[in-house]
C-alpha cells in the first residue's frame, strides 16, 4: 500500500493555494509602495497602533468577549439539561439545537433584522402594551444579539458532549459524601466540564472577533469592527498593505488564543477541538 | 417535579430564542403588505417575484454548480491526499497535516483576502473560476480530516489476504479498501457540499462582477434593508434543508435497521 504519490497533487495544490497566498499576505503587510518603489517596512503595523485603530480592536475584543460570556451563561444550563439522563425525547431535543446551524449564516443574521427594526415585531409588541418603540437596531445590543444567536449552538454542543460522557458515579459519590447540589456543581461537575467550556469559548470567540457581516448588517454602516476594517482596506480604500498587516494581526490573535485553549485542554486531558 | 418543570421551561425558552426569528421571517414572506408594521393578508406574491428575479435565479444556479463541482473535486483530491499523507514518514506527515489545518483554523476573512491576493497576483480575473478554486481549496482539509481516521482504522491484513488470494492491487483497493473508507468519504463529500453552499466570506472576496452565490445575493440585498423576496428565499432554503435532513435521517435509520436484521439473520 505504498501510495506516497497520491498526496502529490494535494501538496502541489496546497503550496499554490495556501502557502503562496500567505507569503503574499506577509509580503504586502511588510512593504509599502512609495515613489521609489516597494520598500520593506513595519510602517503598516505601526499605523495600526494609532488610537483610531486600537479603539476598533478593543471594541471587537470586548463585543466578542461579551457575546462569548452570554453564550456561556445561556448555553451551560441548556447543555446540562440536555445531558440529563432522565430527559425525554433527548435525540429530538439535540436535533432541534443543531438544526439552526444548518441554516445559511446570512439568513440567520437577516432574521434579526426583521425582529429588531423600527417597525419590527418586537416594537410592534411593545406598542400593543402601550410602550414607546425602542431603537433596537444599529447598536451594540443588535450586534451582540446577532453573535449570540449565530454562535450559541457552538457553545452548547461541546459542553453537552463532555457532560454526557462524564462518569455519573463521581456525582453520586459527591452526594453520598454530603455535598449539596451547588457544592457538587462547583467542585465536581464544572471542573470536569472545563474541556468542553474551553472549546465552546474558542468556537464562539473566534468567529465573533473576526466577523464583519453581523456588524455590517445589524450594526449599520458606521459601526466598525476589525473585520470591517480589513474589508474596507481591500474593497473600498484599496490599501492592501495596511489591510494585510491588520489580517496578520488578526491571525496572530486567533493563533495565540487557540494555543492557550489547546494547552489548557491537554492539561484537562480532554479531546481536541476537532 | 418542580426542577423537571423548570428544566423543560428553560429548554422551551431556548428553542423559542432559536426558532422565533426563523418563524417570524417565514411569516413575513406571506404578508401582502410591503411595510412590516401590519399584516395585510396572505399572499404568494413574494415567491412569484423571487422566481422571476434573474439575479436570484442566477445565484441559486451558481451556488449549486459551485457546491457540486467543488465538493466532488475536493473529495477526489482529499481522499487521495489522505492515503498519501497516511503513508508518509512522520516528519513530512506532520508538516502536511499542519498545512492542512491552516485553512481550517485561519479566520475566513484572512483566507478570503489571501486568495484574492493570489488571484490578482497571478492575473486571473475574479469570477466563476476563482470562486470554484477557492471553494475546492477550503473543502479539501475537511475531506482529509474525515477520511484519515477511516484509513487509520483499516485492517491491513484484509488487503494482504485479498492479494494472497490472487486479487490484483487494483481489485484489492476497489473491493476491500474503498468500501471500508466509504463512510468517511461520504461524510467529507456532504460536509464540503454544505460548507460550500453556506460560505459567504471567502466567496465575497474571491468572486468577480456578475458571479455571485446565494449568500452574496442575500448580503447585498439585506444591506439595502428588508426585502420580502429575501424572506421568501430564506423560507424556501430552510424548508429544503429540513427536507434534506429528514431524508438523510430516514435513510440512515433504515440502513441501521437492515444492518441489524442482517446481523440477526446471521446468528
Amino acid at each position: 500500500m505504498k501510495k506516497n504519490w497520491a498526496a502529490y497533487p494535494y501538496i502541489f495544490w496546497i503550496v499554490i493555494f495556501t502557502v503562496v497566498p500567505l507569503i503574499l499576505l506577509f509580503y504586502f503587510g511588510l512593504t509599502i509602495k512609495d515613489s521609489k518603489g516597494v520598500v520593506i517596512t513595519l510602517a503598516n503595523f505601526k499605523r495600526f497602533g494609532e488610537p483610531v485603530y486600537i479603539k476598533v480592536l478593543i471594541r471587537s475584543l470586548i463585543l466578542a468577549a461579551e457575546s462569548t460570556f452570554l453564550c456561556l451563561l445561556l448555553g451551560y444550563p441548556a447543555a446540562m439539561i440536555l445531558a440529563d439522563r432522565k430527559l425525554n425525547f433527548k435525540s429530538t431535543m439535540i436535533l432541534l439545537m443543531v438544526l439552526p446551524m444548518w441554516m445559511n449564516f446570512l439568513v440567520r443574521t437577516y432574521a434579526w433584522l426583521t425582529l429588531l427594526e423600527k417597525k419590527g415585531i418586537i416594537n410592534m409588541l411593545l406598542g400593543y402594551i402601550g410602550l414607546p418603540p425602542l431603537n433596537l437596531l444599529y447598536n451594540d445590543f443588535a450586534v451582540i444579539m446577532g453573535m449570540v444567536y449565530n454562535f450559541l449552538p457552538f457553545m452548547v454542543l461541546p459542553i453537552y458532549s463532555v457532560l454526557s460522557k462524564m462518569d455519573h458515579r463521581l456525582i453520586e459519590a459527591a452526594e453520598d459524601l454530603g455535598a449539596n447540589p451547588l457544592y457538587t456543581f462547583r467542585k465536581v461537575i464544572f471542573p470536569l466540564s472545563l474541556p468542553g467550556v474551553t472549546s465552546g469559548i474558542t468556537m464562539v470567540f473566534m468567529p465573533s472577533v473576526t466577523t464583519f457581516v453581523i456588524s455590517r448588517l445589524l450594526g449599520g454602516g458606521q459601526y466598525t469592527l476589525i473585520g470591517n476594517l480589513i474589508e474596507e482596506q481591500f474593497l473600498t480604500t484599496g490599501d492592501w498593505n495596511f489591510g494585510s498587516a491588520i489580517s496578520i494581526i488578526m491571525m496572530l490573535i486567533i493563533l495565540v488564543s487557540m494555543g492557550f485553549a489547546s494547552q489548557y485542554e491537554t492539561h484537562q486531558e480532554g479531546g481536541g477541538l476537532w | 417535579m418542580v426542577t423537571g418543570f423548570f428544566k423543560r421551561g428553560y429548554l422551551f425558552l431556548m428553542f423559542v430564542f432559536l426558532y422565533a426569528p426563523i418563524i417570524v421571517l417565514a411569516l413575513y414572506s406571506f404578508n401582502s403588505s410591503r411595510s412590516r408594521g401590519s399584516w395585510d393578508g396572505f399572499t404568494f406574491q413574494w415567491y412569484l417575484d423571487m422566481f422571476q428575479d434573474r439575479h436570484i435565479l442566477a445565484s441559486l444556479y451558481y451556488s449549486i454548480i459551485i457546491g457540486v463541482a467543488a465538493s466532488l473535486v475536493a473529495t477526489v483530491v482529499g481522499t487521495a491526499a489522505a492515503f498519501g499523507i497516511h503513508n508518509m514518514k512522520s516528519l513530512p506527515q506532520s508538516a502536511a497535516m499542519n498545512l492542512t489545518y491552516i485553512p481550517v483554523l485561519n479566520p475566513d476573512i484572512v483566507t478570503g483576502i489571501s486568495f484574492m491576493l493570489l488571484f490578482i497576483f497571478l492575473h486571473i480575473r475574479l469570477g466563476f473560476a476563482t470562486l470554484l478554486l477557492s471553494h475546492i481549496t477550503f473543502n479539501i482539509p475537511y475531506v482529509i480530516l474525515s477520511v484519515l481516521p477511516r484509513i487509520k482504522q483499516l485492517d491491513k491484513s484484509l488487503y494482504e489476504a485479498a492479494l494472497d488470494l490472487g486479487a490484483t492491487p487494483n481489485q484489492g483497493f476497489h473491493k476491500i479498501i474503498l468500501p471500508e473508507i466509504m463512510p468517511g468519504v461520504i461524510t467529507g463529500l456532504l460536509l464540503s457540499f454544505t460548507l460550500s453552499l453556506d460560505d459567504f466570506v471567502i466567496s465575497f472576496f474571491t468572486t468577480g462582477s456578475g458571479v455571485s452565490n446565494l449568500s452574496i445575493t442575500i448580503y447585498s440585498m439585506a444591506r439595502r434593508g428588508i426585502n420580502p423576496k429575501i424572506n421568501a428565499l430564506s423560507t424556501l432554503m430552510f424548508v429544503c434543508v429540513l427536507i434534506l435532513l429528514i431524508i438523510v435521517n430516514v435513510l440512515m435509520s433504515r440502513q441501521q435497521n437492515s444492518n441489524n436484521s442482517r446481523r440477526l439473520g446471521n446468528v
